[in-house]
């Protein structure tokens, strides 16, 4: 399989892998998919408790190099927004931005589940409200 | 920052790309390329024309090749049929036995980890009302032979199965398969592609009825086969699914591929006077790679028996590593993974499924093909490679730095999506 360059860039140049402290109150982490699918991402947010702003995104992932290059994308994208902000990523702009053939789909949805995973556990933690976000466009 | 990039520096006298995939298909062997040249060009002739010289020629080049073919598998030039690659003598034979020996009985045997051409085929003739019995096989690949006497029941007329395994490499009891079924009488095919000239195989003391043959995998061209079908003890008859000029003894009809078939022949003959070197060799620098990847490596696991296995094949697991990311950092060496991302199902491999591997060990699964033309370079190289990126892309894993906090893996509950 041909992948897109910039695929191939976040592959061969991850950005912000590795973790943050998950007993920390000012971090969230999010951990999804399954071994037994071939990809578990795990996302991982440190939040400024005043502005709410995402100071640090932090991700590992198993999974193929297409599962690599949308969680390090997203940990780019994530950095500096406000939650709120955050969750307004939706798969569908990883898809674009990486030029994910239709099987590589799967991947990006994963990644915006670990970004909403990651703030969900960040709220649970700080007491905020689960403000119903929009539904998830998911294909799986 | 982190990189997946590798820095391993590429040994003198080594090509990239290196090619290590060879039981998807090998490298033409020039003496074999030689050998076929003539018959590209002025020696054009039609196997089957009678009354010119230009039909005789090619004629002869084919009997000299189907002379070669035999004799590699201890068989008689007769008994060899040529077909346009091993997928199409699976077909011939399953349906053909299927259909010539109906009124006899509607069972056949087979088993889990065959290739598609077999599997695909048992499942075709399902549709047609067949009875298929699909045995499952052991953790090291192999069936039981237990297994087998039970299933065979009255109405078994034919079991086919493989001797070895395109996949993992694994070579089944052919020769207490062949005893069993001979003792019921019950008609023994093999698919033997995988086998022939790396192997020992020998229709006659193996107990083997009808065989699968292709030349690609040997270092022959691609585009031709042969099914080898017994003539006597006992003598086995196959409805043609190709009809037409009757060539082949009826049984396969269509003008021969001579430059393929004199292709094939060669590289039998090559297998035939090269096969006990060459096997120490490959199984000197398979071993070699194994070693140095368990040496430098946690967390890695072969896959299917080790004692029963070609001698080019070493099929490992690098757990908690994806098996395409891990061919996205080897870019520059042409292997093959089980990992569902490779494949166009997005299923991991039904091979290492059903050696009772979880999916996650099947998805890190990569599979080495030593050849004729690897080096010990090669080896060394490709090692490296493989050791750096598995340990970068371990860096990289949740699932690595959770089973090294001491984290039971099985006991988290995975969001499966």
């Amino acid at each position: 399989m041909a992948y897109s360059d910039k695929v191939v860039d976040h592959y061969n140049n991850p950005r912000n892998v590795g973790t943050l402290d998950k007993s920390s109150q000012e971090v969230g982490t999010g951990l999804v998919g399954a071994p037994e699918c071939g990809d578990v991402m795990r996302l991982q947010i440190k939040v400024n408790p005043e502005t709410q702003v995402i100071e640090e995104a932090k991700f590992k992932t198993f999974g193929c190099g297409s599962a690599i290059a949308s969680s390090s994308l997203a940990t780019e994208w994530i950095k500096g927004r406000t939650v709120e902000d955050a969750l307004a990523i939706k798969n569908t702009d990883i898809v674009k931005e990486l030029a994910l053939p239709p099987v590589k789909i799967h991947c990006s949805v994963l990644a915006e589940d670990a970004i909403r995973a990651a703030i969900g556990d960040w709220k649970k933690k700080n007491g905020v409200a689960e403000n119903a976000p929009a539904a998830v466009e998911s294909a799986k | 920052m982190a990189t997946v990039t590798s820095q391993v520096e590429v040994p003198a006298g080594v090509t990239l790309p290196i090619y290590m995939d060879n039981h998807a298909t090998s490298p033409l062997d020039p003496r074999v390329l030689e050998a076929m040249m003539p018959f590209f060009t002025n020696k054009f002739g039609n196997a089957a024309s009678r009354n010119h010289s230009f039909g005789w020629e090619a004629e002869q080049a084919v009997e000299t090749a189907r002379e070669q073919i035999a004799k590699l598998i201890g068989a008689s030039a007769k008994e060899i049929i040529f077909t346009s690659g091993a997928t199409e003598s699976d077909n011939l034979a399953i349906k053909g036995i299927a259909e010539m020996y109906r009124e006899r009985g509607n069972h056949i045997i087979t088993q889990v980890t065959e290739h598609k051409a077999v599997l695909d085929t048992c499942k075709r003739l399902e549709k047609y009302g067949y009875r298929v019995t699909y045995l499952p096989v052991k953790a090291d690949g192999l069936i039981d032979l237990e297994d087998l006497k039970r299933a065979i029941d009255d109405k078994t007329i034919l079991v086919t199965i493989m001797a070895a395994n395109n996949e993992i490499g694994v070579i089944q009891p052919v020769r207490e398969i062949g005893k069993i079924c001979h003792e019921k009488g019950v008609i023994f095919h093999t698919d033997a592609v995988q086998i022939i000239g790396k192997a020992p195989f020998n229709v006659i003391q193996d107990n083997v009825d009808v065989a699968s043959l292709s030349g690609h995998k040997i270092y022959g061209p691609k585009g031709v086969g042969a099914l080898y079908v017994r003539r006597r003890n006992p003598r086995v008859q196959i409805a043609a699914q190709i009809d037409g000029g009757g060539h082949e003894r009826g049984m396969r009809s269509g003008t021969l591929n001579v430059p393929g078939i004199v292709g094939m022949g060669k590289a039998c003959e090559i297998a035939m006077q090269e096969m006990d070197t060459e096997a120490a060799y490959l199984r000197g620098l398979r071993d070699r790679l194994k070693e140095k990847l368990e040496s430098a490596l946690d967390y890695v696991h072969v896959n299917g028996s080790w004692e029963h296995r070609l001698p080019g094949n070493l099929n490992m697991s690098f757990v908690y590593v994806e098996g395409e990311s891990l061919l996205m950092g080897i870019n520059d060496v042409a292997v093959s993974s089980g990992s569902a991302c490779t494949s166009a199902t997005l299923e991991p491999s039904y091979v290492l499924k059903a050696l009772g591997l979880g999916d996650d060990v099947a998805h890190s699964s990569i599979r080495f093909g030593l050849g004729r033309f690897n080096t010990q370079a090669e080896v060394d190289y490709v090692a490296a490679k493989v050791i750096d990126i598995v340990k970068k892309l371990r860096e990289l894993s949740p699932l690595y730095e959770m089973v090294k906090e001491g984290i039971d893996l099985t006991k988290i509950e995975w969001q499966a999506h």
